[in-house]
C-alpha cells in the first residue's frame, strides 16, 4: 500500500473541519505525523482533540478535509477499514471487554488482522493462532500474569495497560493515545510513560495527553489547540518558548 | 373508484390517524424522555374505553364519561409509573419490554374477568350522532367529524403546552438531551411522573373517541400499539411534530390503501389475482413504508435527538 | 467448566427426554409425549433467540417471524400436493433465511429501541400478511398433513416425530455451542460486549450480526417445521407477537446467554401454563405479575442460579 515514491508523513491531515450545531469542534486543521515520531496535541478542556482523534479513527464523519494515511486518502472509510489499513486507536474512557479475560480482549484484536471471522467451528480460546501472540503481547506490556482474568476485575491502571495491548494488537502502523494515563496515579502514569518510551520510534504515535511532564518528556513535536485550531506546532522548546501558547495555554497552568 | 369516496376515504384515514396520534403522542413523549419502552401503552387505550363505556352504561351520559375517565386514566397512569415503571428506568430495554408484556397480559386479562370476553357496546352520543352534507350526496357522520376536530385541538393544545409552559420546555430538553435536564436540578421522577400520566390520559382519551366506531374488546390496544410503534419509527422518537405527521400518514395509508389499492390491482391484472393479491399488499404497505423511511432517514423524518 | 449440579441436570433431563415415548406408551398417557414434544420445539424456538438476546445483544421482538414461516413453508407445499419431508425442509430452511436477512438487513442499520419496535412491527406485518391469505386458510388456519421421508421412517408415527424433534433440539445446541466458542461467535459476544471497539480494532460488525440474525432466523424456521408437523395446523397466531413475547420470556426464565437455560426455560413455562391453567383459564392474571417479579428480581433465570460460572461453555 505504500508509495515509495511518495516518501513522507504516515498521517497527514488538511484541512480537516467538524461543527457540532453552533460549535466548531475543529477548525481547518493541517496535522501530519513522521514515521517513529511521536506527535503530541495539548489543548484546554473542550479545544477538540477528542472530537480529533474521533474524525481520524472514524468514529465521527468529518464536515470536510482530507486524511492521507500511509499514501492512501483514509476520509470516506468506515472506523474498520481504517483499522484494517494499520490505524489503531486507544479511548480516553477505558474501552474494553469488560466480560472477557485479559487475554480474550487482546486475542480479539488479533483475530481481526487474522482473515474474515466466518469460521464457525473451531474454538476461538484455545487457538495459537491467536492466543500465541496475545500472551507475548501481554507479557510486554507487563500483564502476563492476569492473563486469565476477567478484564472487569482489573485495577484501573491495568484496564488503561490493557487499552494500549489491544490497539498495539492490531499491528497498527500509526497509533492514536487518546489520554493514555487518563485518572491514573502518578505511579502509574510514570510506568505507562516508561512503556510508551519504551516503544518508540518503533510505532508512529499520535498522543493527546493531558499530564505535561509527559508530553514534554516523550513528544518529537507538540500542537496546540485551542477551539478547534491550532495554534501553534514545534519541537518542546519552541511551543515552552511560544508567546501565544503561553497566553492560551499554559500561562492558565501556571 | 369515484372521486367522492376517495374523499370519504381520506377524512376516515385522518379520523384513524387521530386515534394513532393520542396514542403515539405519550409514547413518543415516554420513549423520548425516559428512555423507556411501555408495550403497555396499548392498554390505557383499551382501558380508556373500557371505563368510558362503563360509565356511559350506567349514566348514559357521554359527558359524564369524559369527565370521569380522564381522571381516572391519570390515576391509572400514576399507579402503574409508581409501582413497575419507575423501577424500570435503568435497567435495558429487554427488562422493559419483558415487564411490560407482563402488564398487557394482567390487564387484558383483568378486562376479561370484569366485562367478559365479549366486546361491549358503546353508542354514539345523540348529541354527535346523525350526518352532515359536505360532501354533496355523502352524508358523513358528525362524529366522526368530531373526532377530526377533537384530534386537531389535542395537538394544538400539546403543541401550545410543548413550545411555550416551563413544564413543556423541559420536556422538550428532556426528549432532546436527558442528562442535561436532570443537571438543571429539575425534579426528575416528579417530570417522568406528569408525562406518563399525560400519555395514560392521552391514550384513554382516544379509546374513548375510538369506543363507539370500533370494538371494545379486550386485546384492543394491542393493535394500535404495533401501528403507533410504526408512527413512532417513522415519526422519530421524542417528536410530537413527526408523531402528527406519522399519524396521519400511517392513518391515510391503512384506509386509503386498504381500499385503492385492491381496485388499482384490478385493472392492472385479472380479477381473481387481484382478490386474493389485494388485502395482502395493502396489509404490508405501511410497514413496506416504515421500511423505506427507514433506509433514507434510520433516525425518522423528523430527529428530535440531535448529537 | 461446568458444575456438577449442571452436568448432573443435564444428564438426568435428557434421559427423561429420552424416556418418555416408552413410558408414555406403557402409561397411555399419549398427552404427555405430545407435551414434551411441544416443549421440545419451543426450546429449539428459544435456543436460537438467545443466539440473538443473550450473546448478540439484539433484542428481537419478532422471532415468531420464523415459527410461522418454517410452519408455512410445510403447509403450502403440502396444499399443492408436495408433501417430500426434504423439499419442505430445505424450503423452511430457505425461506427462514430470507425472512431472516431481509428483517435483519434493516433492523440491525439501527439501534435500541428502534431495533426492538422493528422487529416487532415487521412480525405484525407477516401476521396480517398470513391473516390476508384466504386461499391458504386466513385467519382460520390451514390443515396439513406430516411430513414423508423414508419408507422406513414414518413421520406419521409420534414417537417417530417425537425422537425427530430431540434430535433436532440436540443438534440445535450442538451448533449453538460450536458457534458461540468459534472466532465467529467471538465476534457476536465481542459487539454485545461493546460494538464501537470492535469497530475500532477492525471487525465489520454489521455483516457478522446479520449473519447470526440469519442463523437464528434458520434454526428457529426449523422449529416451525417441526411444529407444523406435530400440530399438522398452522394458523398466523404462530406468527402473533404475543408467541415473540412467549419465545422471549423462555430465554429469560432460562437464563439469557446460557446455552441450556432456554430449554429449561421453555420446559417451565409451558408446564406452568399446562398446571396453573387447569386451575384457572384466568391464568394471566397471576402469570403478568409473576413476569414482572421475575424481571424485577430472577435475571438469572433457573439455569443461571444454579452454581458454575457462566461463560460461554454453559
Amino acid at each position: 500500500m505504500t508509495d515509495p515514491i511518495l516518501k513522507g508523513p504516515i498521517l497527514k491531515v488538511q484541512g480537516l473541519n467538524k461543527h457540532f450545531g453552533g460549535v466548531v469542534a475543529t477548525d481547518n486543521l493541517d496535522f501530519d505525523v513522521e514515521p517513529g515520531e511521536i506527535h503530541a496535541v495539548i489543548g484546554p478542556n473542550g479545544a477538540g482533540k477528542t472530537t480529533f482523534v474521533a474524525q481520524i479513527a472514524g468514529m465521527i464523519k468529518s464536515d470536510s478535509g482530507s486524511i492521507m494515511f500511509d499514501g492512501g486518502e483514509i476520509a470516506g472509510l468506515s472506523a474498520h477499514a481504517r483499522s484494517r489499513r494499520g490505524l489503531a486507536r486507544s479511548f480516553q474512557i477505558t474501552s474494553i471487554f469488560k466480560e472477557f479475560t485479559v487475554i480474550e480482549n487482546v486475542a480479539m484484536s488479533i483475530q481481526a488482522h487474522d482473515g474474515h471471522s466466518f469460521r464457525f467451528w473451531r474454538r476461538a480460546n484455545t487457538d495459537p493462532a491467536l492466543m500465541d501472540p496475545a500472551r507475548a503481547l501481554l507479557d510486554r506490556v507487563g500483564l502476563g500474569a492476569r492473563a486469565e482474568i476477567v478484564a472487569s476485575n482489573l485495577a484501573h491502571g491495568e484496564q488503561r495497560q490493557l487499552e494500549i495491548a489491544m490497539a498495539l494488537a492490531t499491528g497498527p502502523k500509526l497509533l492514536l493515545l487518546d489520554e493514555p494515563t487518563a485518572g491514573m496515579g502518578p505511579e502509574d502514569s510514570q510506568s505507562m510513560a516508561a512503556f510508551l518510551r519504551d516503544i518508540k520510534g518503533e510505532y508512529s504515535m499520535l498522543l493527546i495527553e493531558h499530564d505535561m511532564d509527559t508530553v514534554f518528556a516523550l513528544a518529537d513535536r507538540i500542537t496546540v489547540l485551542v477551539y478547534g485550531r491550532a495554534i501553534a506546532t514545534g519541537t518542546p522548546e519552541e511551543i515552552r518558548g511560544n508567546d501565544e501558547v503561553r497566553a492560551a495555554y499554559l500561562g492558565e497552568e501556571a | 373508484m369515484s372521486l367522492l369516496l376517495l374523499l370519504e376515504q381520506t377524512l376516515n384515514g385522518i379520523q384513524f390517524g387521530v386515534f394513532l396520534f393520542m396514542i403515539s403522542a405519550g409514547l413518543t413523549l415516554v420513549l423520548g424522555i425516559m428512555n423507556v419502552v411501555n408495550l403497555a401503552h396499548g392498554s390505557f387505550y383499551m382501558l380508556g374505553a373500557y371505563y368510558a363505556a362503563t360509565i356511559m352504561a350506567w349514566t348514559g351520559s357521554f359527558i359524564l364519561a369524559l369527565v370521569i375517565m380522564l381522571p381516572a386514566m391519570l390515576i391509572t397512569g400514576i399507579v402503574v409509573e409508581v409501582l413497575v415503571l419507575r423501577t424500570m428506568y435503568e435497567r435495558d430495554h429487554m427488562d422493559q419490554v419483558l415487564a411490560t408484556f407482563g402488564l398487557i397480559l394482567f390487564f387484558n386479562e383483568a378486562v376479561r374477568m370484569i366485562w367478559g370476553a365479549e366486546s361491549m357496546p358503546m353508542d354514539i352520543p345523540a348529541f354527535l350522532s346523525g350526518h352532515v352534507d359536505f360532501i354533496p350526496d355523502a352524508p358523513y357522520p358528525i362524529f366522526r367529524i368530531a373526532i377530526i376536530i377533537a384530534g386537531l385541538l389535542v395537538a394544538a393544545l400539546l403543541y401550545v403546552m410543548i413550545t411555550r409552559s416551563r413544564t413543556g420546555m423541559l420536556i422538550r430538553a428532556g426528549a432532546s438531551n436527558r442528562p442535561m435536564v436532570g443537571a438543571l436540578g429539575v425534579n426528575i421522577r416528579m417530570l417522568y411522573m406528569v408525562v406518563f400520566g399525560m400519555g395514560a390520559v392521552l391514550a384513554g382519551f382516544s379509546g374513548l373517541m375510538a369506543g363507539p366506531i370500533l370494538s371494545v374488546e379486550p386485546g384492543m390496544g394491542e393493535d394500535m400499539l404495533i401501528l403507533a410503534f410504526v408512527v413512532i419509527v417513522i415519526g422519530g422518537i421524542g417528536s410530537i411534530r413527526g408523531a402528527v405527521v406519522a399519524s396521519i400518514i400511517v392513518g391515510i395509508f391503512e384506509t386509503v390503501g386498504r381500499s385503492i389499492l385492491p381496485a388499482l390491482l384490478t385493472q392492472l391484472m385479472s380479477s381473481d389475482a387481484a382478490q386474493s393479491m389485494g388485502p395482502a399488499m395493502s396489509s404490508m404497505l405501511i410497514y413496506i413504508f416504515m421500511a423505506a423511511v427507514l433506509f433514507f432517514r434510520p433516525e425518522g423524518l423528523f430527529p428530535a435527538r440531535t448529537g | 467448566m461446568m458444575s456438577r449440579a449442571k452436568i448432573l441436570c443435564l444428564l438426568i433431563g435428557f434421559l427423561v427426554l429420552v424416556a418418555i415415548p416408552p413410558a408414555t406408551t406403557a402409561l397411555d398417557a399419549d398427552f404427555y409425549m405430545g407435551l414434551a414434544a411441544r416443549m421440545m420445539i419451543f426450546a429449539i424456538a428459544a435456543v436460537s433467540l438467545d443466539l440473538l438476546l443473550g450473546y448478540g445483544g439484539m433484542v428481537s421482538f419478532g422471532h415468531a417471524a420464523y415459527l410461522g414461516t418454517g410452519s408455512y413453508a410445510v403447509a403450502i407445499l403440502a396444499f399443492y400436493g408436495i408433501t417430500d419431508g426434504f423439499l419442505q425442509f430445505a424450503v423452511a430452511v430457505g425461506a427462514s433465511a430470507l425472512v431472516a436477512l431481509i428483517i435483519g438487513f434493516i433492523c440491525l442499520r439501527t439501534k435500541g429501541v428502534y431495533f426492538i419496535m422493528i422487529t416487532l412491527a415487521l412480525t405484525q406485518m407477516l401476521y396480517f400478511l398470513g391473516i390476508s391469505l384466504e386461499e391458504y386458510g386466513g385467519d382460520d388456519g390451514i390443515n396439513t398433513d406430516r411430513s414423508e421421508f423414508f419408507e422406513w421412517f414414518d413421520l406419521g408415527d409420534d414417537t417417530n416425530l417425537y425422537y425427530l424433534i430431540l434430535f433436532f433440539l440436540v443438534l440445535s445446541l450442538w451448533i449453538s455451542w460450536r458457534l458461540i466458542n468459534s472466532r465467529f461467535g467471538m465476534v457476536i459476544r465481542g459487539s454485545q460486549s461493546n460494538d464501537d471497539r470492535m469497530q475500532a480494532i477492525g471487525f465489520p460488525t454489521f455483516r457478522y450480526k446479520l449473519t447470526m440474525f440469519v442463523i437464528a432466523g434458520v434454526i428457529c424456521g426449523v422449529a416451525g417445521f417441526l411444529l407444523a408437523n406435530l400440530t399438522e395446523f398452522v394458523t398466523p397466531e404462530y406468527m402473533h407477537w404475543f408467541r415473540s413475547g412467549e419465545i422471549m420470556i423462555m430465554v429469560l426464565v432460562g437464563g439469557m446467554g446460557t446455552l441450556f437455560g432456554p430449554v429449561f426455560g421453555a420446559i417451565a413455562y409451558l408446564l406452568f401454563e399446562e398446571v396453573i391453567s387447569d386451575f384457572t383459564e384466568h391464568w394471566m392474571i397471576i402469570f403478568g405479575p409473576i413476569l414482572v417479579l421475575l424481571v424485577l428480581f430472577a435475571r438469572k433465570g433457573v439455569w443461571g442460579m444454579l452454581p458454575g460460572r457462566e461463560r460461554g461453555d454453559d
